[in-house]
């Protein structure tokens, strides 16, 4: 069996050491291992301590407490830094704030460059990220003039052309319109599906989550729920006092067995909803 | 119900008459009824930005009119002011426009420009706090400080401070967690109450549409194609997909059940109206097989 890409052993995390925030444990000794080439949906509320998690991630932070390997590279051995952040590439909220060339593909050379990636290597590279997100088209483009989606898609270009092997994306959809969503959506999805990159998703939209092969719920800065995103998700009254919402499918079926029909809860898409109720009818009507 | 907002014919081309020029919304016939709430949905560059930003004259029309309470609002210099204060605009991400020292001279602002007195500003800033449920030991804080929810809340009062008697808000819940969405939402909800204001809430979230307004306007490629109430809108289910827009996941459900034979309502849209469709049906076909 190989390594996990990423493992945390009892991780805690204060902010006191960077800013002037009180001692308070924002991660509580956390355990976690995220298999190579899975694909995880990391849910809670602001200040459950996910995007702090993330952040143990590529060494943007490092544990006040416990352990974090990132394919067995331990994060706090500084002479590892330039290898962990090759393995594990981060995607954050806001675009606009990821670009910083007026070419697209400039965009996307900014970090080979900076790795010292010879320019044949680079060309290619480039190439291929941009095809890889769909705007190999687009090359030559200025990245103001691209939309939301479009934009975000090149922020993650930007970061496979570091060849990383896993992507973990701090609620890379919050500031898209549905479509622009649905891009970077399908962007990830295919990404883990085809070239076998590990993805790390974190994300407030549940139907989001529901794409992931396992999902993780965070309270507290500890994981309160672990699961495939079915399982999840029949923890409704859980969840709620989380202050996490569920899909409206399984809410819908929720309130039916709240009123003593025997349905199940692990109907997350439209359709399996659908199929759930018809079959609950023909019965009632026996 | 009276119109408090009306345009008429209103077209607006940006960098008209250069090679850039682009049309951004044409010959919209729009209306916002005095007291209501009121959605408006499209996908990015579907011309709603640019709709809203006319109807307190950040925008001037290209061509065609903007009526507020029945009076063109630029008739005058002081028609259009007057205007500004009236219909009150919350931009996308409104928390970074925070830029005053405390959050109480942030709220301050807009209730300072009116040129209102010490007295007055200081009444509709503590109003306006309480309204998105700020508490008074963060008004002497610095905006910056604030948690990223609180900081949302204390830009939406620095727009609630000059009371307008309608709201205009785009995307507010952008990027929030479902509870300090629910949060804002129902800090809107009680503006809305209180004030008898009439709200208009610009937004992605069909889910949310479908809850919170009375009547839904849909804007796709600079005109309005569709509106109605939330019921009527959403029945639309195909030349909604078919303009990037869907339906609520419930909607959705129905349509599935009618594919599949079920004689259900179609035109259901929240969790809550779905619940108690599918149990009345199932209490008549129990009464049904016990004869």
């Amino acid at each position: 069996m190989t390594d996990p890409i990423i493992k945390t052993e009892a991780l805690s995390f204060s902010y006191e050491a960077y800013e002037s925030h009180s001692g308070e444990l924002v991660l509580r000794g956390l355990d976690l291992s995220i298999a190579q080439g899975d694909f995880v949906a990391l849910l809670g509320h602001n200040g459950s301590g996910k995007s702090t998690l993330a952040k143990h991630m590529n060494a943007i932070l490092l544990p006040t407490g416990g352990a974090v390997w990132v394919d067995g590279m331990q994060t706090a051995d500084e002479d590892l830094l330039l290898d962990i952040r090759r393995t594990v590439g981060m995607v954050f909220q806001n675009p606009d704030n990821q670009i910083v060339y007026n070419v697209v593909e400039e965009d996307v050379a900014f970090a080979p460059e900076n790795l010292g990636v010879p320019s044949e290597e680079i060309r290619a590279r480039v190439d291929e990220a941009l095809r890889q997100v769909g705007l190999y088209e687009y090359r030559k483009h200025a990245p103001h003039l691209l939309s939301g989606g479009q934009k975000q898609r090149l922020a993650i270009a930007g970061i496979l052309a570091m060849r990383p092997r896993c992507l973990v994306l701090d609620e890379p959809t919050a500031m898209l319109d549905p479509i622009g969503r649905g891009e970077v959506l399908q962007t990830v999805t295919q990404l883990n599906q085809t070239a076998g990159v590990t993805v790390v998703l974190i994300t407030h939209h549940m139907d989001e989550a529901a794409l992931a092969n396992r999902l993780i719920v965070m309270s507290k800065g500890q994981i309160a729920l672990d699961g495939p995103p079915r399982a999840v998700f029949q923890h409704v009254e859980q969840l709620r006092a989380l202050g996490l919402a569920v899909p409206e499918t399984v809410a819908l079926l929720w309130e039916l067995r709240q009123s003593g029909y025997d349905v199940p809860l692990d109907a997350i898409s439209t359709e399996e909803c659908a199929a759930v109720i018809a079959r609950l009818f023909a019965n009632q009507s026996g | 119900m009276d119109a408090i907002i009306e345009t008429h014919k209103l077209t607006h081309i940006y960098s008209g008459g250069t090679p850039f020029a682009r049309t951004a919304i044409s010959e919209v016939d729009f209306i916002a009824y005095s007291g209501e709430y009121l959605g408006i949905i499209g996908h990015t560059g579907s011309g709603k930005s640019t709709l809203i930003q006319h109807l307190n004259g950040l925008l001037k029309p290209t061509s065609g009119t903007v009526t507020f309470a029945g009076q063109d609002i630029w008739q005058s210099k002081a028609k259009t002011r007057e205007t500004r204060f009236q219909v009150g605009l919350v931009f996308q991400y409104p928390e970074y426009q925070l830029f005053e020292e405390t959050v109480y001279k942030d709220i301050a602002f807009g209730p300072k420009n009116m040129g209102l007195d010490e007295a007055e500003i200081d009444r509709r800033v503590r109003n306006a706090a309480a309204f998105v449920k700020l508490e008074d030991a963060l008004l002497t804080q610095s905006p910056f400080d604030l948690s990223g929810g609180e900081k949302r809340r204390a830009a939406i009062a620095g727009v609630i401070a000059m009371e307008p008697s309608v709201l205009v808000l785009d995307e507010p819940t952008a990027g929030l967690d479902p509870v300090g969405s629910e949060e804002i939402l129902a800090n809107i909800k009680e503006y809305h109450r209180a004030k008898n204001a009439t709200i208009i809430l610009v937004s992605h979230s069909m889910e949310d549409v479908a809850r919170m307004v009375d009547r839904v306007v849909v804007m796709h490629e600079g005109n309005i194609p569709l509106s109605g109430a939330p019921k009527e809108v959403f029945a639309q289910g195909a030349l909604l997909e078919q303009i990037g827009l869907g339906v609520p996941q419930v909607t959705r459900v129905f349509q599935h059940l009618r594919a599949l034979g079920l004689d259900v309502d179609p035109s259901v849209y929240t969790v809550e109206q779905a619940k108690g469709a599918l149990l009345s049906t199932l209490a008549g076909r129990g009464a049904g097989h016990g004869d």
